[in-house]
């Protein structure tokens, strides 16, 4: 994923290192007259791994900014649960194919995973790269019931709910979703308003900013008068919301600002938003480690409930599934109260060909990102 | 799952899709999400959809203010 270094692009130097010293420099400027060290929150998955990649995290802590990673990893919060009915449908019918991101098929639950579970015959696993792939299947495939299986936030859920739109005009009978759709600005006030860390401000995901614009963070700011900025994901653009951050903190002042308007404008991508609010509703969502948030997530509207694989096979979700035993602390992970290298299993028996949480196992996921690019290889 | 980069739009079909080049490897993408879309536009894609046009006179002009930062130290 990352681009050779002779990028011909109109902001080609925001790789350089220069910059990224005169931006470290700056920041050390305003933390300076602050008391640190300054806990700010990245939200997304790929922030973080930015800063890994890019050495930031260490150069930061010596400005007094300590950077703590979020829930931004779809697939790290979304509970076992849904895996499971995936995989009991996978078992008992002979008749299904389930679509689903590369990175979902390794999550390890009480059932296995989905790639090591065994299909009934007759039934199978796809990975796909885009969900559209999955309505085409359901197209060719008119003898299987095709599942999309989707975790995903504001970036992701736009796309996935498009596959509704078509699959209903193609009057297709025999595709359907199952949701794991989690909204962002309800869960971050979920982690302020429980309030198990002190935050100083927050890093907004650049991606997710892109579909909802600027204004749902507002409550962030002004409720609870926490700074935040919208940051894009070369190295610089990350330091330049930090600078932003930290500018709001000596002032006295938070906002909502936007430090990736090249992608980002203030109202978001109103297409997306569009179809969103014609085919999906609020519901209350269970977040691995955040626990039940109101109005987190979404699910399809009544209308086009057909397509809901939770009504369509009377799926179960939650309900008598107790989770796994497991030494495995991605919950505390996604909330930021510890690091990955705090849990005990980090590096040991949990590592990226072994994983025993999601954390491990999704790109977005801040223990396989530690891991990646810690220099760590084992403990052993 | 999170493309970080821009592409290039290179062609555009009737059925709201497209080519999208990266640095000479090309992928296709849907453009529904972005209905104005054009052959020359540089866009964020998100599991096989644009979800946002680069606007590069905001690039321009955040490259201005490192130049800026720069002369200031
Ligand atoms: S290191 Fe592994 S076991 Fe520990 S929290 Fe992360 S994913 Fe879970």
């Amino acid at each position: 994923m990352s681009p050779p270094a002779t990028i011909h692009l109109p902001f080609s130097n925001w790789r350089t290192k220069e910059t990224a010293d005169r931006l470290l420099k700056a920041i050390e400027a305003e933390t300076r007259n602050l008391p640190t060290p300054l806990k700010l929150m990245e939200v997304c998955g790929t922030h973080t791994m930015t800063l890994h990649r890019s050495g930031l995290k260490p150069r930061l802590r010596q400005v007094g900014i300590d950077m703590i990673s979020g829930p931004g990893c779809p697939v790290c919060i979304t509970p076992d649960y849904y895996h499971e009915a995936i995989i009991d449908l996978l078992v008992g019918r002979g008749d299904i194919l389930v679509c689903t991101f590369g990175d979902m098929t390794r999550v390890p639950t009480r059932k296995g995973s989905l790639q090591t579970v065994v299909p009934a015959p007759g039934s199978r696993l796809k990975i796909v790269y885009s969900p559209e792939e999955a309505v085409a299947e359901a197209h060719n495939q008119p003898e299987k019931q095709v599942i999309f299986f989707g975790a995903g936030f504001e970036t992701t859920i736009p796309g996935i709910t498009f596959t509704v739109k078509k699959a209903a005009e193609e009057k297709l009978k025999n595709y359907c979703l199952l949701t794991a759709f989690w909204l962002i600005p309800p869960a971050l006030k979920a982690i302020i308003e429980g309030g198990e860390l002190a935050i100083n401000g927050f890093i907004y995901p650049g991606h997710v900013s892109a579909i909802i614009g600027e204004k749902p963070y507002a409550l962030v700011a002004e409720t609870y008068h926490l700074p935040g900025a919208i940051a894009g994901f070369e190295p610089a653009d990350i330091l330049l919301g930090i600078l932003s951050v930290v500018k709001q903190i000596r002032s006295g002042q938070p906002l909502v600002a936007n430090e990736y308007r090249r992608v980002v404008k203030p109202e978001g991508n109103v297409e997306a938003q569009a179809i969103m609010e014609r085919y999906l509703i609020k519901t209350a969502a269970d977040w691995r480690g955040l626990g039940p948030i109101p109005d987190s997530g979404l699910k399809l509207r009544p209308e086009y409930s057909s397509f809901d694989a939770v009504r369509r096979f009377s799926l179960k979700l939650g309900s008598g599934s107790s989770a796994r035993k497991t030494a495995c602390r991605c919950g505390e992970v996604l909330k930021g109260l510890i690091a990955p290298t705090d849990c005990p299993l980090f590096g040991r028996q949990c590592r990226p060909d072994s994983p025993q949480g999601p954390c491990m196992v999704s790109y977005e996921g801040a223990c396989l990102i530690e891991y990646k690019f810690s220099g760590v290889k084992s403990y052993d | 799952m999170c493309l970080a980069i821009p592409g290039k739009v290179i062609s555009l079909n009737d059925n709201g899709t497209g080519q999208v080049d990266y640095l000479g490897s090309q992928v296709l993408a849907n453009f529904s999400l972005l209905p104005d879309i054009k052959v020359g536009d540089w866009v964020i894609v998100h599991a096989g959809f644009a979800i946002s046009r680069l606007d590069q006179k905001e690039a321009r002009r955040t490259l201005k203010l490192f130049q800026e930062l720069e002369k200031q130290s």
